[in-house]
C-alpha cells in the first residue's frame, strides 16, 4: 500500500497537499486543470520534490527522504525518456543496472522485454531512427525490466495520435497487470482515466483528493472537475 | 518540476574550484606579502604602465574601427570562400604569438616583404620593433576576435527587420541610424572591454616586438625584475600593479559581456536587399581582400619560410618539441579534471562556481608565475619543476574559455535527463560515464582542443621558470630568433603552427567524430 500522509508542498503561491493510500495493484489517474500540480504531486511521490511536511510511506517504510532512484518506483515523463546517444538495448539495460555492465543473465532479461514490446529487431538502433510509438515501446520495456512495485506514468504518450496513444496505454495496463504493478497515471484526457484506471484522483484547488471510482467521479463530476472537463 | 539536484554532487566541483582559486588568490597572497613597503614606483615602472596602457588603448582602437567594415561586409555579402574566411578568423585565437610574430616579422620586418617593395619604390623603410610593431602584432590577433564579436552582433539582428527596413526603402543612412548604430553601441563596447583586457596582459609580444624602456610592458617588466635583476621584491611590487590593472578592466569586460561566448553558427550571412550601391560594395570587397591579405599574407610567409627551414634546425628543436608535446597533454587532461567538475557544479545550484573558474581571466601568467616560484623556492627547485609548473599555469589560464564552452551544455543535460537519470538512480561514475561524458563529448573536446592549442605555443611562465638546457618549443624558438637564427626559427615556428593548429584538430576532431545524436 501506498500512503501519503499529511504531505505537503509549497512553493511560492503555489501550495498542495495530499492525505490518502493507495491500494496495491490499483490502477489510477490523476486528473485536473492545468496547474493545479498532478506533476507535482507525482514529483513528490517520485522524491523529485522537496516536500514541506508530511511523509511517503510503502508498504510501512517511510521512504519520504529516499533518492528517487532508492524508491520501488518507476517513472515515465512528459519527454526525455530516452537517452538519445545510447541505443535501444543499453536504454533498457539501465533499467537493470545503471552502469550498464550487465550479466548474460541481465541481457537475456533486455531481449525478453525488447521481444515482449515487440522490438527485438530493434536491439541495435539508435531513438532517433525509431518512431514515435517505437520510443514509447523502448521506455516500456525498460519500465518491465525495472520491475519496480510503482509505475508512475506523466503524460509520457501525450505527443502520440489517439489511436497510438490507446495501444501504449493498454500495452502499459498489461504490463503492470503482469509485474503485479501499481498504476498511477496523469491525463488530460477523461476517455485515458475510463479506458485503463478503475479510480481517479482529482487534484485541485491545493488539494489532491483521495481516490475515487473513475466512472462514478466523471459521471457525476464535482464542481471543479465539471469546470475542467466543460 | 522544481527539484532537488539529485544526480549532481557539488564537492568534485567545490574542490577543483579551491585549487583554483588557491592558485590564482595563494600566488598573488605570495607575491603581495614579498612586495616591499613604502618602496614606492620607479620612474621606468611608471613608464612601463604608461606604455601599457597606451598600446592597450591604440590596439583596441585600431582592431575594433577597421573591424566594423570587415564584419559589416561579411554579414552581408555572400561569396566564394566567405565560411572558410569567418572560420579562419578563429584561428589566431590558438595561433602561438611567436608564430606570428615571426610571420608579421616576414611581412613588415626589416628584410620583410613590405620594406623590399618600398624600397625598390624608393621609399623609406618602415621599422617593426617599438610600439609599431606591439600594435601592429595586436591588432593581428584582435581584429578577428574583434570582427567575430561585433559580427555576431549583425547576426542578432532579425532578418526580418532588414526585410522591413527594404520594404520601407531605407537607404544605407537609414539603415546605419535606425538598425546599425544601436547595435554596434551594444557591441562595440563588449569588444572593446575585451580585447583593452587581452592587451594590457601581452607579454610574448612585448617580449619580441617590444623591450627598451619605451615598449616595455608591466608583464615584460616582471620578467626582466625577475629574471635579469633577480628583483623578487620589485617583480612582486609590479605583479601587484598588474593585477589591479587587468583584474579592473577583466571586471569591466565580464560587466559588460553577455553569455554568448565563442560565436559559433557565424558562417550564414543574412538575407539582405541593401547595400547594392556601388560605393558600398567597394567598401565591402576592400575590407574582405585587405583583411584576407593582413591575416593570410603572415601566416603564408611562416609556411613558405618554414617549409625552407625546416632542414636547418638544430637538434634541440626537436626536443623542445617533445617537451611541449607532454606540456600540452599535461595542461589538457589538467583543464578536464578542473572544468569538468567546476561545469557540473555550477550546473546545478551553485552557479557561482562559474565566477570561480573565471579568476583566471583576471589573473596574469606572470603574476602566477612569480607567486609560485616564491612559494616553491624555500622548499625545492623551482627550475626543475618548471615544466609542470607551466603545464598547471597552462590550464588555469584556459579554464575560462574551458568553462565557457562546457557550462551551456552540461547545464542542458542536467536540466533534460536529470529526471530520468535520478529515477533510474543513474549517480556518480555511471552517470559520468553513461550518460555526461557521451553527451558532451563535442563541446569537450572543443575545450580540450583549444586548451592544448594555447598551451602548446604559450610563451609565457615558461620564460621565467626554464633553465637554459631546456625549453618547451615556442621558448627554443624564441631563443633562435634572439641569436638570429632565422632560418632555423622559422623551421621551428612551422613545426609549431603545425603542433599546436594539430593539437586543437585532433581533440576537436576526436570530440565530433561518430557523434552520438
Amino acid at each position: 500500500m501506498l500512503t501519503l500522509e499529511k504531505l505537503r508542498v509549497q512553493q511560492g503561491d503555489f501550495d498542495l497537499s495530499a492525505d490518502f493510500s493507495l491500494q496495491e495493484g490499483a490502477r489510477t489517474a490523476v486528473l485536473g486543470p492545468s496547474g493545479a500540480g498532478k506533476s507535482t504531486l507525482l514529483g513528490m511521490i517520485a522524491g523529485f520534490v522537496q516536500t514541506m511536511s508530511g511523509r511517503v510511506l510503502f508498504r510501512g517504510d517511510d521512504i519520504t527522504h529516499a533518492t528517487p532512484g532508492a524508491r520501488p518506483i518507476a517513472m515515465l515523463f512528459q519527454d526525455n525518456n530516452l537517452f538519445p546517444h545510447l541505443d535501444v538495448t543499453q536504454n533498457v539495460g539501465l533499467g537493470v543496472t545503471p552502469d550498464l555492465r550487465l550479466s548474460a543473465d541481465q541481457k537475456a532479461k533486455v531481449f525478453g522485454a525488447l521481444d515482449r514490446v515487440g522490438l527485438a529487431e530493434f536491439a541495435t538502433r539508435k531513438p532517433a531512427a525509431l518512431s514515435g510509438g517505437q520510443q514509447s515501446r523502448v521506455a516500456l520495456a525498460r519500465i518491465l525490466v525495472q520491475d519496480r512495485p510503482l509505475i508512475l506514468l506523466d503524460e509520457p504518450f501525450a505527443a502520440l495520435g489517439p489511436a497510438l496513444k490507446a495501444e501504449m496505454l493498454d500495452l502499459v495496463s498489461e504490463l503492470a497487470l503482469e509485474n503485479g504493478a501499481t498504476l498511477m497515471m496523469v491525463s488530460h484526457d477523461p476517455a485515458d482515466a475510463r479506458r485503463i484506471t478503475d479510480q481517479t484522483i482529482l487534484v485541485a484547488d491545493g488539494v489532491a483528493h483521495g481516490p475515487q471510482p473513475t466512472a462514478t467521479l466523471l459521471d457525476n463530476p464535482p464542481p471543479a472537475l465539471q469546470a475542467y472537463l466543460g | 518540476m522544481a527539484g532537488r539536484p539529485v544526480t549532481i554532487k557539488a564537492w568534485p566541483g567545490a574542490m577543483a574550484a579551491t585549487v583554483v582559486a588557491v592558485i590564482v588568490l595563494g600566488t598573488l597572497l605570495a607575491v603581495a606579502l614579498r612586495a616591499e613597503q613604502g618602496r614606492g614606483l620607479s620612474p621606468s615602472d611608471w613608464a612601463a604602465i604608461r606604455f601599457t596602457v597606451w598600446q592597450a588603448i591604440l590596439s583596441t582602437l585600431f582592431s575594433v574601427a577597421l573591424a566594423i567594415p570587415v564584419a559589416r561586409a561579411l554579414a552581408r555579402r555572400h561569396f566564394f570562400g566567405r565560411r572558410i574566411l569567418v572560420a579562419l578568423l578563429g584561428a589566431p585565437f590558438i595561433l602561438p604569438v611567436v608564430v606570428a610574430v615571426l610571420g608579421l616579422l616576414a611581412v613588415f620586418g626589416r628584410k620583410g616583404v613590405l620594406n623590399g617593395g618600398l624600397a625598390w619604390l624608393g621609399l623609406p623603410e618602415v621599422q617593426i620593433y617599438g610600439l609599431h610593431g606591439v600594435v601592429l602584432a595586436h591588432v593581428f590577433f584582435n581584429l578577428p576576435l574583434a570582427t567575430r564579436l561585433i559580427l555576431q552582433g549583425w547576426q542578432t539582428v532579425p532578418s526580418e527587420r532588414f526585410r522591413l527596413a527594404a520594404q520601407l526603402g531605407f537607404g544605407p543612412r537609414d539603415i546605419w541610424r535606425i538598425i546599425e548604430r544601436p547595435m554596434l553601441a551594444r557591441a562595440v563596447p563588449l569588444a572593446s572591454a575585451v580585447i583593452f583586457a587581452i592587451c594590457l596582459s601581452s607579454f610574448a609580444v612585448a617580449l619580441t616586438l617590444g623591450g627598451g624602456p619605451k615598449a616595455t610592458t608591466v608583464e615584460l617588466a616582471i620578467y626582466q625584475a625577475f629574471r635579469f635583476d633577480f628583483d623578487l621584491g620589485r617583480a612582486a611590487l609590479l605583479s601587484c600593479v598588474q593585477m589591479v590593472l587587468v583584474g579592473s578592466a577583466a571586471f569591466v569586460a565580464l560587466r559588460v559581456s553577455t553569455k554568448e561566448g565563442f560565436g559559433r553558427g557565424l558562417d550564414r550571412p543574412i538575407a539582405r536587399w541593401d547595400g547594392a550601391g556601388l560605393a558600398s560594395i567597394s567598401l565591402d570587397s576592400v575590407s574582405i581582400v585587405m583583411a584576407s591579405l593582413f591575416l593570410l599574407g603572415p601566416l603564408s610567409m611562416v609556411v613558405w619560410d618554414g617549409l625552407a627551414g625546416v632542414l636547418a634546425m638544430p637538434s634541440q628543436v626537436w626536443a623542445a618539441a617533445g617537451i611541449s608535446i607532454l606540456v600540452s597533454l599535461g595542461s589538457t587532461v589538467l583543464l578536464i579534471l578542473l572544468a569538468v567538475p567546476i561545469a557540473v557544479a555550477a550546473a546545478g545550484r551553485h552557479q557561482w562556481f562559474e565566477v570561480v573558474g573565471l579568476l583566471g581571466i583576471a589573473a596574469s601568467p606572470l603574476v602566477i608565475g612569480t607567486g609560485l616560484f616564491l612559494i616553491i623556492y624555500p622548499i625545492a627547485d623551482p627550475f626543475a619543476l618548471a615544466f609542470p609548473v607551466t603545464a598547471l599555469v597552462n590550464a588555469v589560464m584556459a579554464l575560462p574559455f574551458g568553462l565557457r564552452v562546457l557550462v551551456g551544455p552540461v547545464r542542458d543535460v542536467v536540466q533534460s535527463y536529470g529526471p530520468l537519470s535520478a529515477s533510474l538512480g543513474l549517480t556518480g561514475w555511471s552517470w559520468l560515464r553513461v550518460v555526461l561524458v557521451p553527451r558532451i563529448r563535442g563541446p569537450l573536446g572543443f575545450a580540450a582542443g583549444l586548451t592544448a592549442a594555447l598551451s602548446m605555443g604559450d610563451l609565457g611562465v615558461i620564460a621565467l621558470f626554464a633553465d637554459p638546457e631546456h625549453a618547451t618549443l615556442p621558448l627554443q624558438m624564441y631563443r633562435l630568433m634572439g641569436s638570429y637564427q632565422m632560418q632555423a626559427a622559422s623551421g621551428a615556428g612551422l613545426l609549431l603552427l603545425v603542433l599546436s593548429f594539430g593539437a586543437f584538430w585532433i581533440c576537436d576532431k576526436g570530440g565530433r567524430s561518430d557523434a552520438h545524436t
